[in-house]
């Protein structure tokens, strides 16, 4: 903001004393900034680092005890809760491979649902600004009430699911849903798309709405089809859009918690169990040194799993 | 052609796939059980409030409304309040220094929950905020204060410097400023970070989980969770709990939809 020529804008302008201020703060820094201003961030601050900040590192120095949450005393056992975690916990690599399975089809489906339905609405009509309302309107619900309607779907006996097939002639295709161990973690999936697929939508509209409708006139003069623009200049344009869409949906597939209790029980049974339920449930039964260092791997995984969709994100983009 | 036919499909058939079991839901909170399971589809044959009479009466659902009511409404006050005072200030501070602080308060934005819910349980548990209300406003106070920042100070940095300059040459300190100038023109960035925290802390379900056991201090995501215990497959029952729970949310995204868009996808922007 400080630059020669912004101050002599600023001079020309006519408000004398204005082009001298910058210099002058830089020169001696923070001897404008009104003490005051330092006081107003305080109570944020305090509420941050004591509720936040401390627990979070404590919560490594926890990982290395058997601590039960309740003792006064506990032992330090190192690095012994990892090797547990890695070498033979069979139900946290369940809850981890479920996680997985979860993820890699909502950010796949989720992902392709949100952007065809953001290319269908991005043009302002009245239609599509009903629809967008309309495709938003799940996102704003609980999910222990979205785990309901489901959970009324699904249902084997009674469910919307399995009528609606047989009303139509597929009986061949009725299912059990979440009574079938293989295919439960799926159908969750599915309800997590219904849930937040008008979210990711919007975020796409957005940057739909960014992109110069100049480019797609130039394609057109030049005889690209609707394909053709969406590889060229859609896709492409529509980078941080996607990033930002895969990476939220990445972190919403590891929240699924509240989802998971509402249609798998409390505690989850095996088949639905995620990282984040796992750890609740070891939480609850008492062994708070080794939910925490659950925590702690799936902490890093989340982190690694973010920044590697970044990088194969940023290779499709440029083939494109 | 072919294009706006199949637009004109798949916005169909999704539109429908929202819809249908919306108003299944709705209706089914007026029938009986056999009702919904004969015509899951067809309108109630009667509009008898029977289903909501046991749930508002038996279930505690009355006061884990009154719970809800209460503790979202503080957390969302003195959220904003904390956070658009911090807001207010990084975007003034110059330099490095409001970009730290803004930057480590923001960092809170990418930590999962679960990844330091055991240590905070144990601290509520020391100073004795387990089982309470205030606890439960605590807690969002905490969880929700990254996002506000981020978005207010976002908000904040791009109102023109002559604002605040003008106001200090009138004499103003940072409270008058801040009150009488900031407040007023963030009005937009204030009410989409109080939907966002609205919607996020009315239907959080994991911290009452952990924090709170008391059946009188509940609130509306766990009495609804608890539903599940007790009409396993009592449907009619189960729809009339979700009406009752999503009534706020819904009347205000009714009624204030544009806002509640952006509200929600402004906390999206970094996940």
């Amino acid at each position: 903001m400080s630059t020669p020529a912004s101050a002599t804008t600023a001079t020309g302008a006519g408000t004398g004393g204005r082009p001298e201020r910058p210099r002058r703060r830089r020169r001696g820094p923070s001897s404008r900034v009104h003490p005051l201003l330092y006081a107003f961030t305080l109570p944020a601050l305090i509420i941050y680092v004591i509720f936040f900040v401390i627990p979070t590192l404590q919560a490594v120095q926890y990982s290395a005890t058997d601590w039960d949450g309740f003792s006064a005393d506990y032992e330090n056992v190192g690095i012994g809760n990892f090797d547990r975690l890695l070498t033979g916990d069979t139900l946290f690599l369940n809850a981890l491979t479920n996680n997985l399975k979860f993820m890699v089809v909502v950010v796949v489906f989720q992902t392709i649902l949100a952007l065809i339905l953001a290319i269908f609405l991005v043009r302002n009509t009245r239609g599509s600004t009903l629809l967008r309302g309309l495709f938003f309107f799940p996102t704003i619900l609980s999910s222990v009430s979205v785990a309901y309607i489901f959970k009324f779907i699904y249902d084997p006996n009674f469910g919307l699911g399995n009528r609606v097939l047989e009303a139509v002639g597929l009986d061949a295709l009725t299912s059990s849903y979440l009574g079938n161990d293989e295919a439960a973690i799926y159908w969750v999936a599915i309800t997590q798309v219904w849930f937040h697929a008008g979210q990711m939508m919007v975020i796409f509209i957005a940057g739909l709405q960014a992109v110069p409708r100049e480019l797609y006139e130039a394609a057109e003069i030049d005889g690209a089809g609707r394909w053709k623009q969406f590889t060229a200049i859609t896709w492409p344009m529509l980078a941080p859009a996607t990033a930002i869409v895969v990476a939220y949906t990445t972190i919403q597939s590891f929240k699924a918690f509240d989802l998971i209790l509402g249609l798998g029980g409390n505690p989850p049974k095996t088949s639905l169990d995620i990282l984040s339920t796992r750890i609740y449930s070891t939480f609850a039964n008492s062994e708070f040194g080794y939910a925490a260092t659950q925590s702690i791997i799936f902490m890093l995984f989340i982190a690694a799993i973010v920044v590697v969709q970044r990088r194969m994100l940023k290779l499709t983009q440029k083939e494109a | 052609m072919r294009y706006q036919l199949g637009r004109g499909a798949v916005l169909a058939v999704y539109a429908v796939l929202i819809i249908v079991p919306v108003t299944v839901v709705i209706f089914g909170s007026f029938k009986t059980t056999p009702e919904l399971f004969d015509s899951p589809f067809g309108l109630p044959s009667s509009i008898s409030f029977e289903n909501y009479d046991v749930v508002l009466n038996q279930q505690n659902l009355r006061q884990a409304f009154l719970n809800s009511v209460l503790v979202t409404g503080a957390s969302v006050l003195l959220t904003l309040l904390i956070g658009s005072l911090a807001a207010y200030a990084v975007a003034r501070i110059p330099g490095w220094k409001g970009w730290l602080i803004f930057g480590f308060l923001v960092l809170g934005m990418s930590v999962p929950p679960q990844a330091n819910m055991i240590p905070q349980y144990v601290l509520f548990d020391q100073l004795g905020l387990l089982d309470s209300r205030l606890g439960l406003v605590l807690i969002n106070i905490v969880v929700g204060l990254p996002v506000a920042v981020f978005i207010l100070a976002g908000f904040m940095r791009t109102l023109p410097r002559e604002t605040y300059e003008a106001s200090s040459v009138d004499g103003a300190g940072p409270v008058r400023t801040y009150w009488s100038i900031v407040m007023p023109m963030s009005t937009p960035s204030i009410a989409a970070t109080a939907i966002f925290l609205f919607v996020i802390q009315w239907n959080d379900l994991l911290y009452p989980l952990l924090f709170i056991s008391s059946p009188g201090k509940k609130t509306i995501p766990l009495a609804l969770l608890d539903f599940q215990g007790q009409f396993l497959t009592d449907y009619p029952l189960l729809f009339t709990g979700v009406v009752i729970a999503s009534l706020p949310v819904v009347i205000g995204y009714v009624l204030l939809q544009r806002h509640f868009v952006a509200g929600i996808t402004a906390g999206a922007v970094k996940g």
